[in-house]
């Protein structure tokens, strides 16, 4: 065999050091396959090298959970023998290079890593950001993500509830698709990963491996330039069809417990489910790649344990239990093959057309992945309190935030998702978090995904602290517990000092509001090297959670629900612009510092609301966040149909008052009757609480402030995206 | 009511179509796996909605010639109920146990929201429980629900009062002819549409106008 | 022997994909663009030797599955 050569290291995207230390782990050089293997199982995608010593930080553990990261995905105890099972994972880089496929396989693969777990996946979220809309590729990336995440989920017919989408300048040429899945298991029903006992058959089943997506796990790892879009062949294609049958088989072998261990191929596909298998169970593994059911002819032993084709699972089985499996797997129409058996060596060995082709220790793969401690420079956030004088008209200002792209309607988008299939759907896309009910239950769980780039950019540490504050306030405020948070870190190339800052900085907020809040953190995903010709992405830390509503009939949602109804502000008044939407988008700056995170208040003001949404006082509630008091307010309305008229306390300033972005914030409206009550309870808790106006009419009447008519609102803001995707703006 | 649903690959509002018909009948529907050409007695078969083999080909095409449609086909010439819901209105052209095909929607994209129908034709079995001219509440959710057909046969349509459901006016998601969202066979016993009436029989969750055309199957045939 | 099968709308059936393509291409800056009509190709091959006992099957295959003549025409090709 031919000596490696630097170049061949350099091209697999080891540096000189990991190469020696592969040296050093084999006690020889390592073949071509091997180092195929190491240079995906040690890329950052997968080994998150640069992130492991700050990940450790974060909080994973409380009464509820049940496996934290780790595992495929986290899983969460809802009660009555049931728990949740959720994950975010990105799909970036592919979905940049062929928007429809790579989103399509992100939502795939997320769906796979909860499935394999004995979950069925009962929703699908998605937080997507993309280039300025002026920028050439910013149109066709939006429809090409768009339709692959509806193609896949839609024929998979599990709902896509809720979701994000905004526009930056700096992801022109680093798009973030971060896909998240949520599923119910029954707790005595979660299937994990570790391949205990040995003699064990390790069995392939789903769709025939290709050469699809080799190297797909390096690329998520390396810094774009502008011979990238020359990798395209190497994307994979996704096949939602083969998905779902693969998921329906799945689900029915797992009503037996015929399975030890299984995991989805995903990244780095054979190589990495059949090496942390072992690893998870103390053994080791053979696999002989003859019978690995192949599409297409002459594959070597490199494509096959580098590919990345779609919709394959690998399972250990109890001895004896092969032919029940395959008859399960045959029904639905899909490969089923014995590929190898566990053994005591604690090795991975790998045959193909009887020579051994790769032979490595387990824990080499995983365990002894490189750490890195990567030097970083602490961020400096602003700090200037930013009242600002503004005296702006109001009108004209809420008409421009709320038909900017980032704050307009994404119905465009949500409208070519699924959002009611499976029948349970309580609270669909538009709302703070949306409510899924748990099937044959009268329990709902309630679901967010939350990133606020332009706070992150301003101050890292506080602004990831916020994504999760505001993930547990959306959860809130349609009545939930908040349980449980995963996280999607895209940032840049880790290697620089101030963008690791930013990484180190944003996990050690995530990690203060998660402990506060006793909302741990239990899967999760990083996204490094997202730029472009030297240019990073804003810090985009994203966070999924999911929340618990004990009854789906108490609940509270946005559209206002009566004329007459007292409208509330709960929480406190700052009048701060800081990084506010209105500065950015109607001032055109980004200037000040972002709002400030109080934990306690936001404690205290979310169990106030939760318990008044609970005892059934409340049930029309929108959480304040971009574009303040002013947008929640036309956005309830627009939901409705109902206007509303309020007015300022005195001295108050307007812009700052009404477009001011202070956190742990809720507007509510009740009845009038209740009026008293909420504000006697709130005074007994030490809440603060304002009534603001009331609902009623077609207009938003700000008495001498100004008034603007529902449809003039809804015009502005449902306006913007159907237009630009029609190529007319 | 004895009921059934069919299973194809990648049927996806098989379970949605079994609440609902459980819900409302009180008895659990034979679920029917598409490989199997014997279906129990029953008085009322779905084809549920989803993206059987995936899509592939042309929506409802490969399922078409499943081996349970032959029995599907049988029934219905003998008079049994069937239901074809999105996909299953698709696989029933495709049969041809409904004129005309569903091609992609006029906008080339899916759409997924809740839409008006107006109820054209309640006498039938499917919709007595509705009155004539009632505008209810569905959602639809397809990508391909762009009803076609040739003149003779829209006339046909017209004139001998099959078209069950139309798109209430300015609300046709998908472009189809004389905004046709529901149609029916000449004997009446077969009725396909886009709107899914399954996913509004709960009040939580989008409405209860889908109730209706279960009340109807129940009062027609006991 | 190779078959290659066009399935292609019948005249007269609205097209709205080839619509669309044309429309982009118009887009693009390409002048002239006519109607667009946007088809289907299968490859199939077959065991078969004899041409006229394949195109009995294929036909068969294209009234039977491959297309929909309600709205759809198709041609068979053989590869010699």
């Amino acid at each position: 065999m031919s000596r490696i050569s630097p170049d061949v290291v350099r091209e697999h995207g080891l540096s000189e050091e990991e190469y020696a230390k592969i040296e050093a782990l084999l006690g020889r050089a390592p073949n071509m396959v091997e180092l195929g293997v190491f240079s995906v199982m040690w890329s950052e995608h997968c080994s998150y090298k640069s992130t492991r010593a700050h990940l450790k930080k974060l909080p994973t553990k409380g009464k509820r959970v049940i496996h934290g990261p780790g595992e495929n995905a986290g899983v969460v105890d809802i009660g009555d023998g049931d728990c949740v099972v959720f994950k975010m994972e990105s799909h970036n880089h592919p979905s940049f290079i062929e928007p429809y496929q790579g989103a399509a396989t992100g939502v795939g693969g997320i769906l796979r890593d909860v499935f394999t777990m004995g979950a069925r996946p009962i929703a699908m979220l998605d937080s997507l950001r993309f280039g300025a809309p002026d920028h050439p590729k910013t149109r066709s990336l939006v429809s090409g993500v768009v339709a692959g995440i509806g193609g896949y989920g839609n024929c998979m017919g599990i709902p896509t509830v809720a979701g994000e989408t905004a526009f930056d300048e700096s992801y022109n040429g680093n798009i973030l698709v971060n896909a998240m899945c949520v599923g119910l298991a029954k707790k005595d029903k979660i299937f994990l990963s570790a391949a205990k006992g040995v003699g064990n058959p390790i069995v392939y089943v789903g769709s025939k491996t290709g050469r699809d997506g080799i190297h797909g796990a390096t690329m998520a790892s390396a810094e774009f330039n502008a011979d990238s879009e020359e990798k395209r062949p190497t994307v994979q294609v996704g096949d939602p069809f083969a998905e779902k049958l693969v998921l329906e088989a799945c689900l029915e072998l797992m009503e037996s417990d015929a399975i030890i261990a299984i995991q989805d191929m995903g990244a780095a596909g054979l190589t990495s489910s059949s090496s942390e298998m072992a690893d998870k169970g103390g053994v080791g593994a053979e696999i002989d790649l003859d019978k690995v059911p192949q599409r297409e002819t002459n594959m070597t032993a490199y494509d096959m344990m580098l590919s990345e084709s779609q919709e394959r699972m690998l399972a250990v089985l109890k001895p004896g239990r092969e032919k029940e499996a395959e008859r399960i797997f045959k029904k639905w129409g899909l490969d089923f093959s014995i590929i190898g058996i566990t053994t005591d060596t604690h090795r991975l060995i790998v045959k193909h057309r009887n020579e051994v082709v790769a032979d490595m220790p387990v824990g080499s793969l995983s365990d002894a992945a490189p750490v890195y401690e990567r030097p970083f420079v602490k961020p400096e956030p602003a700090h200037e309190m930013l009242l600002t004088d503004a005296t702006r008209a109001v009108v004209p200002s809420l008409l421009k935030v709320l038909g900017s792209p980032d704050m307009c309607s994404k119905r465009w988008i949500w409208e070519q998702y699924d959002h009611s299939v499976m029948a349970d759907t309580v609270i669909g896309p538009g709302g703070d978090a949306a409510l899924v009910r748990v099937h044959n239950t009268n329990k709902g769980l309630a679901m967010t995904v939350d990133a606020n780039p332009h706070y992150c950019k301003a101050d890292p540490y506080e602004g990831a602290k916020q994504a999760v504050a505001e993930a547990w306030r959306n959860l809130t405020a349609v009545g939930a517990h908040p349980l449980a948070v995963t996280d999607n870190l895209n940032f840049g190339n880790p290697e620089k000092p101030e963008i690791m800052g930013q990484i180190v900085a944003a996990v050690d907020g995530i990690g203060e509001a998660c402990r506060f809040l006793d909302f741990p953190v239990v899967s999760g995903n990083c996204s490094l090297y997202n730029e472009t010709q030297g240019e990073g992405i804003l810090p985009t830390p994203t966070i999924g959670a999911v929340g618990l509503v004990k009854d789906v009939t108490k609940t509270a949602s946005i559209p206002f629900k009566r004329v007459g109804d007292a409208i509330f502000l709960i929480g406190e008044v700052r009048c701060q612009l800081g990084r506010s939407a209105y500065l950015r988008l109607v001032e055109s700056r980004e200037a000040g510092a972002m709002p400030p995170v109080d934990l306690s208040a936001e404690k205290q003001n979310g169990d106030f609301v939760r318990d008044l949404i609970e005892t059934g006082i409340v049930d029309t509630c929108h959480d304040i966040s971009d574009g303040g008091v002013i947008v929640a307010l036309a956005e309830m309305a627009m939901a409705s149909g109902v206007g509303a008229h309020i007015v300022l306390p005195n001295g108050m300033p307007p812009i700052p008052f009404l477009f001011g972005e202070e956190q742990a914030r809720y507007l509510i409206a009740v009845p009038t009757e209740k009026a008293e009550k909420i504000l006697t309870d709130a005074a007994v808790n030490g809440i603060f609480a304002m009534m603001l106006g009331e609902t009623g009419g077609l207009t938003l009447r700000l008495d001498e402030l100004g008034e603007v008519s529902l449809e003039s609102l809804k015009k502005s803001h449902e306006a913007w995206l159907p237009s630009y995707m029609a190529g007319d703006s | 009511m004895k009921s059934a649903v069919v299973i194809f690959p990648a049927s996806n509002c098989d379970r949605d179509a079994a609440v609902a018909l459980e819900q409302m009948t009180g008895k659990k529907p034979h679920l029917i796996w598409h490989a199997d050409s014997d279906i129990p007695d029953v008085d009322l078969i779905v084809l549920p909605g989803g993206f059987s083999y995936g899509d592939y080909l042309r929506c409802g095409a490969m399922a078409s010639q499943s081996p349970v449609m032959r029995t599907v086909k049988e029934r219905a010439e003998k008079g049994v109920s069937v239901l074809g819901i999105c996909n299953g209105f698709q696989i029933l052209t495709e049969t041809h146990l409904l004129p005309g095909a569903l091609m992609r929607n006029a906008g080339l994209k899916f759409v997924c929201r809740p839409v008006g129908l107006a109820v054209c034709e309640a006498q039938s079995r499917f919709t007595r429980r509705y009155s004539s001219g009632q505008t209810v509440v569905f959602p639809v959710a397809h990508g391909e629900g762009n009803y076609t057909a040739d003149d003779d046969t829209l006339k046909a349509l017209e004139a001998e009062g099959r078209i069950a459901f139309r798109y209430a006016e300015g609300d046709n998601p998908n472009g189809s002819a004389h905004d046709i969202a529901g149609i029916l066979n000449e004997k009446r016993n077969v009725l396909g549409l886009m709107p899914h009436p399954e996913r509004v029989c709960d009040a939580l969750i989008g409405g209860t106008d889908g109730r209706a055309m279960f009340e109807s199957l129940i009062e027609a045939i006991g | 022997m190779k078959a290659r099968v066009f399935i292609r709308l019948k005249n007269g059936v609205l097209d709205p994909q080839g619509k669309a393509i044309g429309k982009a291409l118009t887009g693009l800056g390409f002048a002239g663009i006519g109607e667009v009509r946007q088809g289907k190709l299968i490859e199939i091959e077959l065991d078969e030797t004899d041409e006229a006992a394949a195109k009995t099957a294929l036909t068969e295959m294209c009234e039977k599955l491959l297309a929909n003549t309600v709205i759809e025409r198709y041609e068979i090709e053989l590869a010699k």
